[in-house]
């Protein structure tokens, strides 16, 4: 009885809601403006559930969600090792997963995510080249690590594999990105830093910290290693064991001295190390300076000579999602990319994989200082209306293409991951 | 005339003894038994980057056994272990003896062990984590001595370091100590003391030859609770160290964070062998069965 109302491809949960639905079609198609779809009449009983690190799990994403496609997402923050375990075993407990492109080298194997069809997102030919051909702009030179490109696309719709090429099926669709490197509290360091090198000098004795996140932890390392002209490595995202003992054991000796305060494990961590002065110079995270600065601290987010390292995250979908989810999951992940999340994203300092369409949806102001690197004309306030910085301030780093054109490494899984991770135990222990 | 069955008044009280220990069998062997065996078996699996499988290889406790880390990590653990217990057992029984001998009224002495209970009506994580603004550079210990006259720079191993990580244990466990001393002593007949006394001991004999041996099992279960506490550790450490230190919990949380669950596996394995092995040798010095 219920199967006449379905004629394309039927999902447990649209049988089951199938009579609803179409009781309330009328008003259902109504409340999906600028999406119209075959499937208005049942998408608002969809529910979604993602889940993926606190940066963009956000609640008024949620809100908006609903307000604009009609349907449920379901947000879970966690951890990104929490993340990777979940994405990696528990296939069923999730619609949608939100993670970084070197979890996704971790977790694809395990085929508990499938496929997308690039022909089926709108703004595809948008998305940033960094995502596609790992070239920012035709003169980039691609950098070291995993570069969201080469674990960005899969042979097929079955695929477990990557490809190196445009094949059409992407593996996750890139949403925010960013790059990273040492924040600093100048009021207490007094000097310019201008280089990765600086986290080891003696200096900065008992007053430096490094994340205790293993993959990205020895990427921070790898670049004060090569600041410091220790070694230069032929690819810092896939270190020989000989380089993993040879970086970790520079770090174990720093370690033995004294160099370190503390190494931290949660965004809250770094920023109250930084907060309270127990440390100056440290591995960070964008927003983790916004805190630090929220409380009338002074901290800087330090360019340096050697460039950034970077990271991305994207969306990927379930195995399990099909029929009407797996359409309302495209809908989702084209609505992502455009322009509202962008901009909300934007406007916290992370960029979004299709600049142009978040344009829309930040004012000249806040679109010249977050992307254009051009100094504040008013006071810039971050989407929740904190203000973050005040008229006349300059982005550290400056614009878009200044940023993410230095590039060093991205957040990397190395083909020695596991010797990495024992070794990185080892220093911990040491 | 009915004639009843007659049960063997021994065979029935056995079947009754029987039934009596069923539910807590099947509690323990639900919730204690099953669980570790399941632990057990899952640390002889094999395990890759994103699962883990079943087979039978002994490479997990090779690598744990055999690495400088595992050494180092329970030799450091092991260090804790024993400063926090002598601080524990220290204060323990000082705070006991206070509490059973010096205070009179059985009313002021339930009052006074209440209060030593109140920081326990908070979470051990809060209690824990309030170290860190008090110890810390800027923190009040060091602004307060600084401005006293006692330093001049603000002392620096006071907040992320061992002395952090040992503090922080003796705060958190020294009532696992004080509880069962306070209650052996609540036990120990006065008359005993009053026949020290007229038998002409000092005080310090008194304690040695009458109060410490009365007391022994008390602390022998505070012990137990003290060391396995602080052998499983993998917050505190974490935290008060900065992570600078690590600790056998702290291996197993790592290992399972990186979906390394069958070396997880071997590893509580190990911990908890190692576990088994202390509280057994304690055993062996009293009989606490005679006091429960």
């Amino acid at each position: 009885m219920t199967k006449q109302l379905d004629t394309k491809g039927i999902s447990r949960r649209s049988i089951l809601k199938g009579g609803a639905a179409a009781a309330g079609a009328a008003i259902g198609s109504g409340a999906v403006t600028g999406f119209p779809t075959i499937w208005a009449q049942n998408i608002k009983d969809v529910t979604l559930r993602q889940f993926g690190t606190g940066v963009s799990n956000i609640n008024e994403v949620a809100a908006k969600v609903k307000e604009d496609l009609g349907f449920t997402l379901e947000m879970t923050a966690l951890d990104s090792d929490s993340v990777t375990q979940r994405a990696a075993t528990q296939p069923k407990s999730f619609d949608i997963a939100d993670i970084e492109y070197w979890i996704c080298k971790k977790v694809w194997g395990a085929g508990n995510l499938q496929a997308m069809d690039t022909s089926k997102i709108k703004n595809y030919d948008k998305i940033v080249g960094t995502f596609k051909s790992g070239k920012l702009t035709p003169e980039s030179v691609i950098a070291q690590g995993t570069a969201p490109h080469t674990v960005g696309f899969t042979s097929g719709p079955e695929g477990t594999d990557f490809v190196q090429e445009e094949s059409g099926w992407m593996t996750l669709i890139p949403t925010i990105y960013n790059a990273d490197t040492l924040g600093i509290r100048p009021d207490l360091i007094g000097r310019p830093i201008d280089t990765w090198a600086e986290l080891l000098n003696p200096e900065f004795k008992g007053k430096a910290s490094i994340l205790d996140i293993s993959s990205i932890g020895i990427m921070d390392m790898a670049m004060v290693v090569e600041a410091m002209g220790e070694y230069k490595y032929p690819d810092k995202g896939n270190m020989t064991q000989e380089e993993i003992d040879m970086t970790l054991g520079i770090f174990t000796e720093a370690k033995k001295n004294g160099q370190f305060r503390a190494f931290w494990k949660s965004f809250d961590e770094s920023v109250n190390l930084m907060a309270s002065g127990e440390v100056v110079i440290q591995s960070m995270w964008s927003p983790a300076i916004t805190a630090v600065r929220a409380k009338g601290i002074p901290c800087v987010y330090q360019p340096l000579k050697e460039g950034y390292r970077s990271w991305g995250g994207g969306l990927g979908l379930s195995k399990n999602l099909s029929g009407l989810e797996l359409d309302a999951a495209y809908e989702y992940i084209n609505w992502y990319l455009d322009g509202w999340v962008g901009g909300f994203l934007m406007r916290q300092g992370y960029y979004s994989a299709v600049p142009e369409t978040s344009k829309n949806f930040m004012s000249d102001d806040e679109w010249g200082f977050w992307f254009e690197g051009k100094p504040a004309e008013g006071d810039i306030k971050n989407p929740f209306g904190d203000v973050m910085e005040k008229a006349g301030a300059v982005r550290d780093g400056g614009s878009f293409y200044d940023r993410m054109g230095s590039v060093a490494c991205w957040n990397a899984v190395m083909d020695e991951n596991r010797y990495m991770v024992r070794k990185w135990n080892e220093f911990i222990a040491a | 005339m009915k004639t009843t069955k007659k049960i063997d008044p021994s065979k029935r009280a056995e079947r009754v003894s029987w039934m009596l220990v069923t539910p807590l069998a099947c509690v323990l062997g639900f919730f204690l038994l099953l669980p570790i065996l399941t632990i057990v078996t899952v640390s002889f699996w094999n395990f890759n980057e994103w699962s883990f499988f079943p087979d039978f290889i002994l490479d997990n406790y090779v690598y744990h056994l055999t690495s400088a880390v595992t050494w180092a990590t329970y030799l450091k653990t092991l260090k804790f272990m024993v400063l926090t217990w002598c601080f524990c057992a220290v204060i323990g029984f000082t705070v006991a003896y206070f509490l059973a001998f010096h205070v009179r009224s059985l009313p002021v002495q339930i009052a006074l062990f209440l209060v030593c209970t109140i920081p326990f009506w908070t979470s051990n994580i809060i209690r824990m984590i309030s170290w860190i603004p008090f110890l810390g550079r800027n923190g009040i210990a060091n602004s307060s001595l600084i401005s006293l006259g006692v330093i001049d720079e603000p002392l620096e191993w006071l907040l992320y370091s061992d002395f952090a990580v040992v503090l922080a244990f003796v705060h958190l466990y020294a009532l696992f100590m004080v509880v069962p001393i306070f209650n052996t002593m609540m036990r120990i007949d006065k008359s005993l003391i009053e026949a020290a006394r007229d038998a002409g001991a000092s005080g310090l004999q008194i304690l040695t030859n009458v109060i410490i041996p009365l007391a022994k099992p008390g602390i022998m279960i505070g012990s137990i609770f003290v060391v396995t506490l602080v052998m499983g550790d993998f917050i505190t450490v974490r935290h008060m160290s900065g992570g600078q230190s690590a600790s056998v919990g702290r291996i197993i949380s790592n290992e399972i964070a990186l979906l390394q669950y069958p070396a997880a596996a071997a590893s509580s394995v190990v911990l908890l062998c190692t576990v088994l092995l202390m509280i057994g040798v304690m055993m062996r010095f009293v009989d606490i069965r005679k006091e429960l």
